[in-house]
């Protein structure tokens, strides 16, 4: 690291402009959002194998998820009234774009699916519906990570390769968390939960490890704070999974604990990665320094990696 | 495709589907070693785009940023005076030898070496750089914010629908949400005036021409001969900002002449535009996509009934 003497600024101000996005709005999409994904794929995966609670599970916290979700995205709005706009032209370059015509179709579907499971009126039509909300749930998962990383905001942008996968994981985690409460059929979804947890853990491990300087935004100050509790929770949360898989006579409690404890892991996952971002948008130090080091790797003639 | 994302292009009007007639680009040249910090631009912006008093701050709190209490650019500011008041050692000024007795500086030897030192007074007014390959632009999910047929970037207030995200995609930290409104603002290199062959209101209120306004290809020249003139003249520091287009943006419409490093007046040393790895970015969440899709396919498939 470079010491604070050589790092200068105008009067300390940050660089770019911290987002305006808004807590909670923002970081509860992300969560939801991969709960929804990966519900949605459990739940079309359970109805084709013949396993109805958990596919029941699955079609209302898909369907939940995305309705919350559209919620949460419309008020963080500055002017809510113009949400429509999101679908007025498709923008590859833009992920929010891009998430706005997945999470459409995909709301559409899910809602479609759940209404018809809670009815039971045209079930073969939610078969189809629900599959196509289950094709879309994984990219829904992990789009997210593009928005935030699509920035100029340090700690997201550096880690562009890692966070896909640590919302991945954060998503199998919490979707399959959702999917333990489906009794004794929720053997698939605890498998889920596990691996999620795992990918979810070592995502993170390597992000901390590669970024470099802006690794500092993910471990310090209340992202810092938040992640250390997501890792306990979710290192908690998958231990009891596993731990649930045994028949005995409290494996049902164990599965409801074990779910929660998952699911908060992933949300204080998503909200960790949110401060964090916000933290190093705030500190000219995480824009200055590395850009710093660049030019003079660069002026050295030493080759950059033309994508950090 | 990347090309479209990120390295030098000539052409940002035509990029955008303009056809071959539209106007040649335009930009400015912000000479900040003849800006006498006289906010005249800050004053000509505010003015002619009818923009309001910043809603954050009280009205007459002082930052104690030197001459600075606007702060930075914003939804509500668009041109931006940066001071800086640097203590350094005391140089002899290059001057005319009239053969008369001169005073020193106190301290100073007669050859202006000691320890005498003396402020120097950095001023510079920035604005948006109108990138050639605008993050702002690209991230824009409404279509709000376009390519002009100048090659400026430009929002369209009645189609931004507030969601921010030029806010964190802009390098330099430029466009803001207006508070109370919702919307994104910035700078529009005032595009009335330009329709109307007139010069952006800032430039023509400046009254010691630091903001130039004219072709892009013409002021990277000028500029390069004045940066030359002062390197003779003895000012080592004086560099130009922005002006390279195979910079990390493309290249700036509006680049500068300064006098430190950039980050001394705010401005990120080697911006990059954050789309340029939007291709491997969605390589990473595609790949992490199928990854979320196996592992839930293959708890279905070792699963046992």
């Amino acid at each position: 690291m470079v010491p604070d003497a050589e790092f200068r600024s105008y009067y300390d101000r940050p660089i770019i402009k911290p987002p305006v996005w808004k807590v909670p709005d923002v970081p509860t999409y992300l969560y939801l959002g991969g709960v929804a994904g990966v519900s949605s794929a459990t739940a079309a995966l359970a109805d084709a194998t013949g396993r109805p609670v958990l596919r029941r599970v699955g079609r209302l916290a898909a369907a939940f998820g995305a309705t919350v979700s559209v919620g949460a995205l419309v008020h963080d709005l500055g002017r809510p009234t113009r949400f429509l706009h999101m679908l007025r032209v498709f923008n590859p370059t833009s992920p929010l774009s891009v998430g706005s015509w997945i999470l459409a179709p995909f709301g559409a579907l899910a809602g479609a699916t759940a209404a018809s499971e809670l009815t039971g009126i045209a079930p073969g039509l939610a078969r189809l519906a629900g599959a196509g909300a289950g094709a879309l749930g994984p990219a829904l998962t992990t789009y997210t990570a593009v928005l935030l990383a699509d920035t100029a905001v340090p700690a997201w942008h550096e880690a562009y390769r890692e966070l896909p996968f640590v919302f991945a994981g954060s998503a199998l985690a919490s979707g399959g968390g959702v999917g333990m409460l489906a009794g004794d059929e929720a053997g698939p979804a605890r498998a889920i939960a596990v691996a999620g947890a795992a990918v979810e853990l070592a995502a993170t491990s390597v992000l901390e490890r590669r970024i470099g300087l802006a690794a500092r935004a993910y471990r310090t100050g209340r992202a810092g704070a938040v992640l250390r509790a997501a890792r306990a929770a979710t290192v908690a949360g998958a231990v009891g999974a596993v731990l649930s898989a045994k028949p005995g006579r409290h494996t049902r409690l164990l599965s409801v604990v074990s779910a929660a404890l998952l699911n908060a892991g992933s949300a204080a996952t998503r909200y960790g990665v949110f401060e964090a971002g916000m933290a190093s948008a705030r500190d000219p130090e995480y824009t200055v320094v590395p850009q710093r080091e660049r030019l003079a790797a660069r002026a050295q003639g030493v080759a950059v990696d033309p994508s950090s | 495709m990347t090309n479209r994302l990120s390295g030098p292009l000539p052409d940002p009007s035509a990029d955008a589907g303009y056809p071959a007639d539209h106007p040649e680009r335009v930009g400015f040249f912000t000479d900040t070693s003849i800006c006498i910090g006289c906010k005249a631009c800050e004053v000509a912006c505010k003015e002619w785009n009818a923009l309001p008093s910043e809603e954050a701050g009280v009205p007459g709190d002082l930052t104690g940023m030197s001459y600075d209490n606007t702060g930075g650019l914003g939804a509500s500011t668009w041109r931006h005076v940066a001071f800086v008041e640097q203590t350094v050692p005391a140089r002899k000024s290059p001057q005319v030898d009239l053969g008369m007795p001169a005073a020193t500086l106190p301290g100073a030897g007669p050859d202006g070496s000691g320890d005498a030192t003396e402020v120097r007074w950095l001023m510079s007014s920035d604005v948006c750089k109108h990138c050639t390959h605008a993050a702002c632009l690209d991230v824009c999910p409404t279509g709000a914010l376009i390519r002009s047929e100048h090659g400026t970037v430009v929002v369209q207030n009645d189609i931004c629908n507030g969601c921010g995200y030029c806010i964190p995609a802009c390098p330099y930290g430029v466009i803001d949400q207006r508070p109370g409104d919702g919307g994104a603002f910035k700078c529009t290199m005032c595009q009335d005036r330009l329709g109307a062959g007139l010069m952006p209101a800032c430039a023509t209120a400046c009254p010691t021409e630091s903001i130039q306004f004219g072709p892009l290809d013409e002021l990277r020249a000028r500029a390069a001969e004045r940066v030359d003139a002062l390197h003779l003249a003895g000012v080592t520091d004086a560099r130009l900002y922005g002006h390279d287009p195979n910079d990390g943006v493309g290249g700036d419409g509006a680049f500068f002449l300064l006098l430190d490093e950039p980050e001394v007046y705010g401005l990120p040393p080697d911006p990059v535009v954050t789309t340029r790895d939007l291709p491997s970015m969605w390589r990473h969440a595609g790949a992490a996509a199928v990854a979320v899709a196996g592992v839930v396919a293959a708890a279905f498939l070792g699963a046992r009934r």
